[in-house]
């Protein structure tokens, strides 16, 4: 560093015309003109594309020629065109984080075609912002790292199993955490699967069964996870078996699978206050098992404890194609019972199932609408038989439907100890209580933090076949870093300086990646590789004692002062 | 010459600034006014940074981030917010007008929004006119006052209340104990008051020594509570007794503290 700092800047401007786009309004010439006045600039020129290969090689001959150090294109939008540039300036021997880009294109001729004046004003302050900047960059490295060839998968249900296999297929070795003595999680306890009727303990043997058997797959049954420390590619597992028995994994990857809990709606409906009032989780076992007496008329009760306006607001997705799939069940076993479901919307979205509720109308089972404003009500009626007192919405009158079985939906909610594995793997649970992926729609099965990643239903309520899919996806993207062996990582990352950390805390409170810990000398420690340099910290630090790389506080403000046209540096 | 203002952007990568392309893709014409800084996340803008801009002439700033629950980095964009917060209330007390900083969440796909918004923000600093600080005579009260904010936001305190008013609220302190919102504000708003007085009164007895009486005037404020912040600043190292004239000691600055 010592030499960069006695380095003599020499700054090199390449401004694109990008054909009319920014000449047609923008003039170039006189920006060329201005940016060779600006302290530092060696060296100014316009090209009818910089991105076009004669224009890269212009940047390369220009390095070359005017030996710069520091080079700016003045041209579109760094989100896109940054790397060509940056690569550009690697193959010419200058540190790619020694470039800086200034946006004229898009935020400025683009956005003022109808100024010409101003937007050739506001282009020079653009340049003049980026020279500012660029003059106090510094050479950054990109840390290499390498990556484990092994995962950890925690829940041994339908999705934990599907990614393992996955996985183990692809030769790398898995680690299958369960912590209930045996495989399957929650399909064991399932009958039939809509909308095939498959048979769930048949489909579940067999993934089992490939499970037990695979050489790569590791099963740990009785097993939860007590401590993970690390990052992507180099995580250390701790476990820990019912027996007290503990073992360290390393692993270069993480699967989420815990899956989730059925609510019980205690109190609702007359829950456990009558015995004929059950969940439907309830009345799949007892159809599995063959237990269900003759009912003379069911109701079922569709978003028990779900789409509330407060704590589980949200659909649960599953339960109006499990009551559909019950409800015909009911009706195949005893065709002389009668069916009622009560509901609010029926959800029956996507392929086959809106064919299954017409199904089920045409096989007799009778649909009543009620308003979440008036909520059914159970009530006690002789022989122990209840009354269902309900709004029906459609006729808009109350109705009263006599039944001796009645069925709640319930939904599908987080497990109790879902807080404490988030903690563990210091990734988020949302605000309905399930893990939280980095971007709802750009990187769904991703966690914000590298290497980890969730499937199943411990993400969100979803039926077997979305749990499948979004395993095999887990699968796929945490195969691709085992499978590169090497990864490069952020460059622009936190950076402490001891001698100013007071101790405090606040940014390992507020870092959103877990990126840093206080070390044995009490003080904030980075793990580069953790950090995705967002600079939180750093504009949070009460001591001022982080600063961050690419982006420090004298380069960011050294643009703005420049923006104001107060000074260049 | 009609005014044009200087704004200063701070945009966050993912969301705003790609909203930002996307107004110049999509041909939205906005004004000239805004002099856009990219930076990866909006929780990379210290208060210190607006500050010093504001100190410097900027006629606004506006810092741009992703929508709640949108952000790349979790939640680094509700932490601009509580910053955005404190900078305002600190900046209401300057003399300056703490509408010339706004927070606006923008996405990706919000071009016209952008738009919209540096439009509607260009007129409103077009209708509060130039800032006091811009130009070759900026107003020395408020430059002074201006300056004593920034301090305030580079100390501890308002920085440390603002990192951890999140755990604060959500998760309680180290006892578990957890303040309300109401609590909380009650805190900050006293702390900001405090922190700014403080420095006020370093920054007057660096330029000469100052009673408490003197500075009771100055700062048109209780001389009991310029004694207590006295006695603050005396701990902290910041103040000491210059001289004492008759039995009044006039106390003036420290560098050493700072």
């Amino acid at each position: 560093m010592e030499h960069a700092e006695e380095e003599v800047l020499r700054i090199g401007v390449f401004i694109c015309h990008c054909g009319i786009n920014i000449g047609g309004v923008v003039n170039v010439p006189e920006v060329v003109k201005y940016a060779m006045t600006l302290p530092n600039v060696v060296y100014a020129e316009d090209n009818l594309y910089t991105c076009s290969s004669d224009g890269l090689s212009k940047i390369k001959e220009g390095i070359g020629k005017y030996n710069l150090n520091r080079v700016i294109v003045a041209s579109c939008t760094p989100r896109t065109h940054e790397p060509l540039f940056r690569a550009t300036c690697e193959e010419a021997g200058v540190n790619k984080y020694l470039f800086e880009m200034a946006n004229i294109r898009e935020h400025c001729s683009w956005a003022h075609m109808h100024e010409p004046d101003k937007a050739t004003e506001k282009a020079k302050d653009i340049v003049r912002m980026a020279v500012a900047k660029v003059r106090l960059l510094k050479p950054q490295d990109e840390p290499e790292i390498e990556v484990t060839p092994s995962a950890l998968v925690i829940g041994g249900g339908i999705s934990g199993m599907t990614s393992a296999l996955c996985l183990a297929d692809q030769e790398f070795k898995v680690y299958l955490v369960e912590k209930e003595p045996e495989l399957g999680g929650m399909l064991r306890h399932l009958y039939k699967l809509f909308p095939t009727m498959l048979n769930a303990s048949e489909g579940l043997s067999k993934i089992v069964e490939g499970v037990k058997q695979n050489k790569n797959i590791e099963v740990w049954p009785s097993t939860v996870v007590k401590q993970v420390k690390g990052f992507i590619g180099n995580f250390d597992v701790s476990v820990q078996r019912e027996n007290r028995e503990t073992a360290n994994f390393q692993v270069g990857t993480i699967i989420v699978a815990t899956g989730a809990d059925i609510f019980e709606p205690v109190g609702m409906y007359g829950y456990k206050k009558y015995d004929n009032v059950i969940t439907q989780f309830k009345l799949e076992q007892l159809l599995k098992d063959n237990q269900l007496k003759k009912p003379e008329r069911v109701v079922m009760i569709q978003c028990t404890g779900a789409r509330e306006e407060k704590g589980r607001t949200y659909c649960s997705r599953i339960c109006c194609m499990e009551a559909l799939k019950n409800a015909m069940l009911v009706r195949e076993l005893y065709p002389e019972t009668d069916v009622y479901i009560l509901f609010r919307d029926l959800q029956t979205y996507g392929r086959e199932y809106e064919e299954w509720r017409r199904m089920a109308q045409d096989k007799g089972v009778k649909f009543v609408k009620y308003n979440l404003e008036k909520l059914p009500e159970v009530i006690a009626g002789h022989d122990g038989k209840l009354t269902i007192d309900v709004y029906h919405a459609l006729l808009g009158e109350q109705v009263q439907i006599e039944s001796d079985l009645v069925v709640l939906s319930t939904p599908l909610v987080q497990r109790e100890d879902a807080k404490e594995l988030s903690q563990t793997l210091k990734v988020p649970l949302g605000p309905d209580g399930f893990f939280f992926e980095a971007h709802v729609k750009l990187r769904p099965i991703d966690f914000a933090t590298d290497g980890i990643y969730v499937c199943g239903t411990a993400h969100s309520p979803k039926d077997t076949a979305e749990s499948v899919s979004q395993a095999l996806g887990v699968a796929s993207r945490a195969s691709i870093p085992m499978a590169v062996k090497r990864l490069r990582t952020e460059a622009i990352t936190a950076m402490v300086d001891e001698s100013l950390c007071s101790g405090c805390g606040t940014c390992v409170k507020i870092c959103p990646y877990g990126a840093i810990e206080k070390d044995e000398k009490g003080v904030a420690r980075v793990t580069a590789v953790v950090c995705k340099g967002c600079g939180i910290c750093g504009a949070s630090c009460p001591e001022k004692a982080i600063s961050m790389s690419h982006f420090t506080d004298e380069q960011v403000v050294a643009q703005a002062l420049a923006a104001l046209g107060r000074t260049v540096a | 010459m009609t005014f044009e203002p200087r704004i200063v952007g701070f945009l966050c990568n993912w969301c705003s600034y790609a909203g930002a392309d996307l107004a110049g893709v999509s041909r939205i014409s906005y004004p000239t006014s805004i002099r856009i800084i990219r930076l990866m996340c909006s929780g990379r803008v210290d208060p210190v940074f607006v500050l010093e801009i504001l100190a410097k002439g900027a006629d606004g700033v506006m810092v741009m981030g992703c929508h709640p629950g949108d952000c790349h980095y979790v939640d680094g964009n509700l932490q601009t917010e509580r910053k955005i917060k404190m900078l305002k209330k600190l900046i209401a007390r300057t003399g300056l007008e703490p509408e010339r900083l706004r927070l606006e969440w923008v996405s990706a796909s919000e071009g016209g929004r952008f738009a919209e918004l540096v439009n509607e923000f260009t007129n409103q600093i077009k209708a509060l006119g130039p800032s006091p600080l811009s130009g070759e005579k900026p107003d020395p009260v408020i430059l002074e006052n201006i300056l004593a904010a920034k301090s305030a936001a580079e100390d501890f305190r308002l920085r440390v209340l603002v990192g951890r008013e999140k755990e604060l609220i959500e998760k309680g302190n180290v006892y578990g104990d957890k303040t309300t919102q109401e609590e909380f504000n009650k805190t900050m708003d006293e702390a900001i008051q405090a922190e700014y007085v403080r420095n006020k009164i370093y920054f007057v007895v660096r330029k000469e020594p100052q009673s408490v009486k003197e500075l009771s005037k100055h700062l048109d404020l209780d001389p009991q509570m310029v004694l207590r912040h006295i006695v603050v600043l005396r701990r902290r190292g910041m103040v000491t007794v210059g001289r004492v004239e008759g039995t009044t000691p006039l106390y003036t600055a420290l560098e050493v503290g700072r």
